[in-house]
């Protein structure tokens, strides 16, 4: 670690999965959609930094197009940074893409921010139209034409995956002149390669097993930012997670709708059913944040140290969890966990 | 000390390989493209292994890993494949690979389908069924407690031993349970598919296969 002091961002991301309320109902899209704009308000009124929202076109999550969300989110709030987690760019339209995120920024003053991935489940490719042959190259033209886009200057391009631009100018302009935007990587490490070289800030998102795997993949991004002669960029990470008073009770909570969750994707890629001692194992060993705030708090700043990321996301919500617990939850990152993370943090740096 | 060389150079090649230079190995690894486009991630995330053409990979190595997306295999090196014995690391997965008839064929197993397209190649199925975190993460001395099991299958005696003593050089008891045909039940939607276990609770899981839904849909696709 360098000495200097380690100014780390906290972040929360959610697919929108449908909750229930108290009596255990399924809670209607949209109730789901307005339940996400209130935890938007409420963490920026508990101090965290960011929220993030995931693009999916599944019946178990209500967000299909997250900006949309953001702008409502938007309007409500004044601080919190307004992030996609991920937009699914291989079957968007850069230009699309572009136009609403300098909305979003607009209606926000300038808090906007796109991380792009492409993202693990691929139901958008059919839904718009794409060829799941074209999986490699769509990301690669995309991502290229979107860093031109990004510089809000006419774009001349031509690829294979959409029509040619000639000196194109496309609008609403930032007032800032940059949409911030990061890249979402699972592991692949070409996909680290390529954000780098077009000088994109990483986001990992670390889902399962030891984070400890990702330290090379860290070592990675700053090689090959190098290399390129491309900024390098403070690294993010994103980890699911849940936090309750106790231990007991955030594994009571969390557990039925998780493996519900992860059962229902397991079923279409072919995975067993999950059993309790993985869950276990994922929680005192891997990449499930959950437990008590000092629990989660510490496991959060071991992650944190020894991967030297600059933001920190706790991917929350999996499953028909109850929406009152994910609010109590937000409220606990905010209040106890980050504080107790920033407390841990500067212990080490004394 | 063998030489592996590993086609793939995504999330399980990279952690194939890291394994198999810490047992000792001298590893080669290919991509989809040429070698300077790996390079970097080759000397980052698998100190000491080699960047080279498939060709390259294929022709110097003693043992050849497919780690690349099973959709792709035809583009996998046949010629120079002759003779080798390769392990076959690949499952279908459909949310990258896209509908694929012959990937999803249940008189088959996706092995045998290889095999086929390697017939002068000697094919055994093996680091297919656990997933790559726990790849990464569940090494363990043999004799351990608590060590984790792999399957094996394939059709020849010798090879399955090699490919055993592979697995366990890397860290894992190695347990072969039959043919390439039984490849299948180690494929998504069977009980071993993404199972990090002992070796009893694999072999259990392994002979459970027929009495389990996929395991009756392929006896009634085979009669």
């Amino acid at each position: 670690m360098t000495g200097k002091k380690h100014e780390v961002l906290f972040g929360i991301d959610t697919f929108g999965d449908l909750p229930v309320d108290d009596n255990k109902n399924l809670l209607t899209y949209a109730q789901a959609i307005r339940q996400v704009v209130d935890e938007a308000v409420l963490a920026e009124k508990v101090g965290i930094d960011a929220i993030a929202l995931g693009e999916h076109h599944r019946p178990e999550y209500a967000i299909s197009a997250p900006d949309t969300v953001l702008a409502g989110i938007a309007t409500k709030t004044s601080k919190i940074t307004l992030a996609t987690g991920v937009t699914v760019l291989s079957s968007d339209d850069p230009v699309r893409v572009f136009e609403r995120f300098s909305t979003i920024d607009a209606l926000s003053n300038g808090r906007a921010q796109v991380i792009l991935g492409r993202g693990s489940f691929t139901e958008s490719f059919p839904l718009f139209g794409y060829d799941l042959q074209d999986y490699e190259v769509l990301f690669e033209e995309k991502v290229q034409l979107f860093a031109e886009l990004l510089k809000e200057k006419p774009v001349t391009w031509e690829g294979t995956t959409r029509a040619a631009l000639d000196k194109a100018d496309v609008f609403p302009k930032t007032e800032s002149g940059h949409i911030e935007t990061m890249i979402g990587v699972g592991g692949s490490p070409q996909s680290v390669i390529r954000a780098a070289h077009y000088n994109f800030p990483l986001m990992l998102a670390i889902i399962g097993g030891s984070p400890d795997r990702f330290v090379p993949y860290i070592d990675l991004y700053r090689q090959a930012t190098k290399e390129f002669g491309t900024k390098t960029h403070p690294i993010g990470m994103h980890s699911p997670g849940f936090i309750a008073d106790t231990d007991e009770e955030a594994i009571r909570l969390a557990w039925p709708p998780y493996k519900k969750s992860h059962d229902r994707i397991g079923k279409t890629r072919g995975w067993a059913p999950i059993t309790r001692d993985q869950f276990m194992y994922e929680i005192v060993n891997g990449s499930l944040y959950i437990g008590s705030p000092e629990t989660v708090a510490k496991k959060m700043a071991r992650s944190i140290k020894l991967l030297g990321v600059g933001r920190f996301d706790l991917v929350y919500g999996q499953g028909p969890l109850a929406a009152s617990a994910r609010l109590k939850f937000i409220e606990l990152y905010g209040t106890k966990v980050i504080p107790r993370v920033r407390e841990l943090l500067a212990e080490d740096e004394r | 000390m063998k030489t592996i060389g590993i086609l793939g150079v995504g999330k399980v090649g990279v952690v194939i390989a890291q394994l198999l230079l810490k047992a000792g190995y001298k590893v080669l690894l290919a991509g989809s493209g040429s070698p300077d486009k790996i390079a970097l991630t080759v000397k980052v995330l698998t100190p000491g292994a080699v960047a080279v053409t498939k060709q390259e990979a294929v022709k110097q190595a003693d043992i050849v890993i497919l780690a690349l997306p099973l959709g792709k295999y035809q583009t996998i090196p046949k010629d120079e494949l002759a003779g080798k014995l390769v392990i076959d690391a690949m499952n279908y997965w459909w949310e990258v690979d896209g509908d694929q008839p012959d990937l999803k064929d249940l008189t088959t197993s996706t092995s045998e389908t290889i095999q086929k397209f390697l017939p002068e190649s000697h094919v055994v199925k093996a680091f297919s069924h656990i997933g790559y975190h726990e790849l990464h993460d569940e090494t363990r001395p043999a004799g351990a407690p608590g060590r984790k099991a792999i399957a094996i299958a394939g059709n020849n005696e010798a090879d399955l031993d090699t490919i055993a003593g592979l697995v366990n050089d890397v860290g894992f008891d190695p347990v072969i349970i039959g043919p390439l045909a039984f490849g299948i039940r180690l494929e998504p939607g069977s009980d071993v598919f993404g199972a990090h276990v002992e070796a009893a609770a694999l072999q259990s899981m392994v002979d459970h296969f027929p009495q389990t839904e996929l395991g009756k849909k392929v006896l009634s696709a085979r009669k």
